[in-house]
């Protein structure tokens, strides 16, 4: 007797079933992301080096203006590094969660002809980004490398850092995602979102300048932990700032949960009003 | 062949949508400026309601697009779903693929099912022929090992083999096509829902797709089917439903559907003429300009009377000399059956190229040939050696055939119609 299955009105809400079907539909998961990593680099020359460029030009103007212009404290370590540990994981957060905001949206018609776990949409947008990830935590690594920096052993946290983040830009960015669908609104106003939230966010400059008061409602932001670990791990200018972690880890989680289960609720209805 | 077994079991299915509605009449002065302020409280609200429902009120912007379907299919079995535009068979298809969920009701099904809604979904121009069957495979719900195994199959069916690690960019859009339906072709659920993919392609890779079918079908797979074309529908489905207004309205054999479907949807218009900007055109060497009923006096018919002398005059232009160009057409009946196929056959123009201009061909039948009923036209502008068809516009334009009872017919005093696609008087001895 083969495997009966029963669709209803409740059919898409979130329950184990949901997990083992995402299980079930991972080779098209990794097939959509290697899609969408190649389509994104198909026919330019430089290919997967202009990842590289937005990291690069960023480094090189607040390197200038608040290095050597306003000339911000750096907690010790030259300026142009200070800032690169900072823009490497900022850029993926920034970009990820943007492409996981639309990824719904984006996908326009292809909901209105073939079932797939939506769940997909979002994860692979996640991954798409952490591909250009990779390439440029790579370069920071051999930039560092070379400018005998300290590492420590807090690198080997990096990639407990590195999974909080992707938890954090998973989570608020399926709930972004799912809202999109309905509102558009959301993704007119996500560019904005993340231009201030970086400037919420320790990039070109250490937490020490926030008033020690408010260190703790400033951790909220997840990416506060993310990028002052980055920056303890590789420049070892501070000790792990593990309060931080810990608060970026819990605001993560929940995002994560809030998000699948937000994201589940209104799954059934995207293609009815996408 | 289909046993007992359900294997599909729809209960009870609905859905409903909320349609959009006229905002309030014009505003002016002081009204506007506060309309201003409103208005996208407004339109929050708005796009709110428009997945939201309240069950206690009647609501006079809500339509069910599906209202209470219920039907079962057994394994084996190729049901065809027909009905107008509209009529909810699209929605139906789209809650059985998962797409949309019913508002009430549910079906079960056993095995594994499989949908398409279009050839080619996840199709990319950027990547090859190769890349695309495996993402579109695995999109289509295959493994990738299962691909491996049936990868040069696929490939063969579309004939494509030499294009097959060239960007898709840059094939022509019947070669993609082709791709697309071979990638679906092999797809191998228990269940398999179609929405009228099978037209794909030029006319012989149509002929390979409707072979390939029938082939599946023999297999035993189970098969749904939504489809406007009445011909497929007869000719590849044991049984059908026939929806209207969202209710199934009929159901039953094959032929009584189809000759509700036609008789429903489709008001007679013998005579079809295109717009130039419109009209079916290959590859700017032919071009359909009209197909028409006529009498013998070359005047338009909607009606034929059964004794009556008719002709099918398809009227079309040559857009580049040295091609030999011969118009055919096939005299489809409402049971979706080909009577015949009829091929210009004037010697003349079977060998020689023609100059560019207008062309009129009219092919004449004998009254007391075709039975009494509604048929449609199939029209085709075409060469025979080499045998290359360029154009085909099927179900080009619909007439009735009728018996006015006065005598001179084959049935003479017999008060029913008699059974029987065609329906010659014979000379009896």
């Amino acid at each position: 007797m083969k495997k009966l299955t029963v669709i209803n009105a409740k059919s898409s809400q979130l329950s184990m079933a949901s997990f083992r079907e995402l299980w079930d539909a991972r080779e098209m998961l990794m097939l959509w992301i290697w899609r969408d990593i190649k389509v994104r680099y198909a026919q330019s020359a430089l290919g997967v080096a202009w990842s590289l460029f937005p990291m690069l030009s960023q480094v090189l103007i607040y390197t200038v203006v608040f290095g050597k212009l306003v000339r911000i404290d750096s907690d010790g370590a030259p300026y142009a590094l200070f800032a690169l540990t900072g823009v490497v994981p900022w850029l993926f957060f920034s970009q990820a969660l943007n492409a996981v905001s639309s990824s719904v949206y984006g996908a326009g018609s292809f909901l209105q002809k073939i079932y797939f776990p939506r769940l997909i949409l979002p994860i692979a947008a996640l991954f798409d980004k952490f591909f250009d990830f990779l390439i440029s935590f790579s370069l920071l690594m051999i930039l560092l490398a070379f400018s005998s920096a300290s590492f420590n052993i807090n690198v080997l946290f990096l990639p407990f850092l590195i999974l909080i983040m992707m938890i954090a830009v998973l989570g608020f960015g399926m709930l972004a995602a799912a809202v999109a669908v309905h509102f558009r609104d959301v993704l007119h106003i996500m560019g904005y979102v993340t231009m201030a939230l970086m400037y919420a966010s320790p990039v070109v400059y250490p937490v020490s300048l926030v008033p020690a008061e408010y260190r703790y409602f400033y951790g909220l932001n997840p990416m506060v932990g993310v990028i002052e670990g980055f920056r303890s791990a590789l420049l070892a200018t501070r000790p792990m700032p593990w309060d931080l972690v810990a608060i970026s880890a819990a605001v993560a989680f929940c995002s994560l949960v809030l998000g699948v289960i937000y994201f589940k609720a209104a799954e059934a209805k995207f293609a009815d009003v996408g | 062949m289909a046993d007992q077994q359900v294997i599909l079991q729809a209960t009870g299915l609905s859905k409903r949508y909320r349609i959009g509605s006229r905002p309030k009449s014009e505003l002016s002065g002081k009204a506007r400026w506060l309309n201003f302020i409103t208005q996208p409280v407004q339109r929050f609200k708005k796009i709110r309601r428009l997945s939201n429902f309240d069950d206690k009120v009647s609501e006079h912007d809500v339509i069910w697009a599906l209202k209470d379907v219920s039907f079962d299919v057994r394994r084996g079995e190729m049901l065809g779903i027909m009905g107008a535009n509209g009529a909810g068979k699209s929605t139906l298809l789209k809650i059985l693929s998962r797409i949309i969920t019913p508002t009430s009701g549910e079906f079960r099904y056993q095995g594994t099912m499989s949908s398409l809604l279009e050839v080619g979904t996840g199709f990319n121009g950027e990547l090859t022929g190769r890349e695309n069957v495996y993402l579109n495979g695995s999109i289509l719900g295959m493994q990738r090992s299962k691909i491996d195994k049936i990868f040069d199959e696929i490939v063969d069916f579309s004939g494509v083999e030499r294009f097959i690690d060239t960007p898709v960019k840059r094939y022509s859009s019947g070669m993609t096509v082709r791709l697309a339906f071979s990638v679906a072709a092999h797809l191998d659920p228990d269940i398999l829902l179609l929405d009228e993919v099978l037209s794909v392609g030029d006319a012989e890779f149509s002929q390979k797709s409707m072979q390939k079918m029938e082939s599946v079908v023999k297999n035993g797979r189970t098969v749904v089917l939504v489809s406007h074309s009445t011909s497929t529908v007869a000719r590849l489905c044991d049984r059908a439903l026939f929806i209207a207004g969202g209710s199934i309205a009929a159901s039953g054999s094959v032929e009584q559907i189809t000759g509700l479907y036609l008789g429903n949807t489709v008001h007679t218009r013998a005579t079809k003429i295109w717009q130039t900007a419109l009209a079916p055109c290959a590859e700017g060497l032919v071009r359909l300009l009209s197909v028409r009923i006529v009498n013998a006096e070359r005047e338009p018919l909607e009606i034929v009377d059964i004794r009556q002398r008719f002709g099918v005059e398809i009227c079309f232009e040559i857009l580049q000399p040295g091609r030999t160009v011969l118009p055919e057409f096939q005299l489809v009946n409402a049971a979706g059956n080909v009577l015949f196929t009829s091929i210009e056959n004037r010697t003349a123009w079977g060998h020689t190229p023609r100059e560019p201009g207008l062309y009129t061909s009219t092919g004449w039948l004998e009254g007391n040939t075709v039975n009494e009923g509604r048929y449609s036209v199939n029209t085709s502008l075409s060469s025979l050696a080499p045998r290359n068809c360029y154009l085909t516009e099927n179900e080009a334009l619909y007439f009735q055939v009728i018996d006015p009872l006065e005598g001179n017919s084959a049935r003479s005093d017999y008060g029913l119609v008699p059974p029987g696609c065609v329906s010659p008087r014979l000379h009896w001895t």
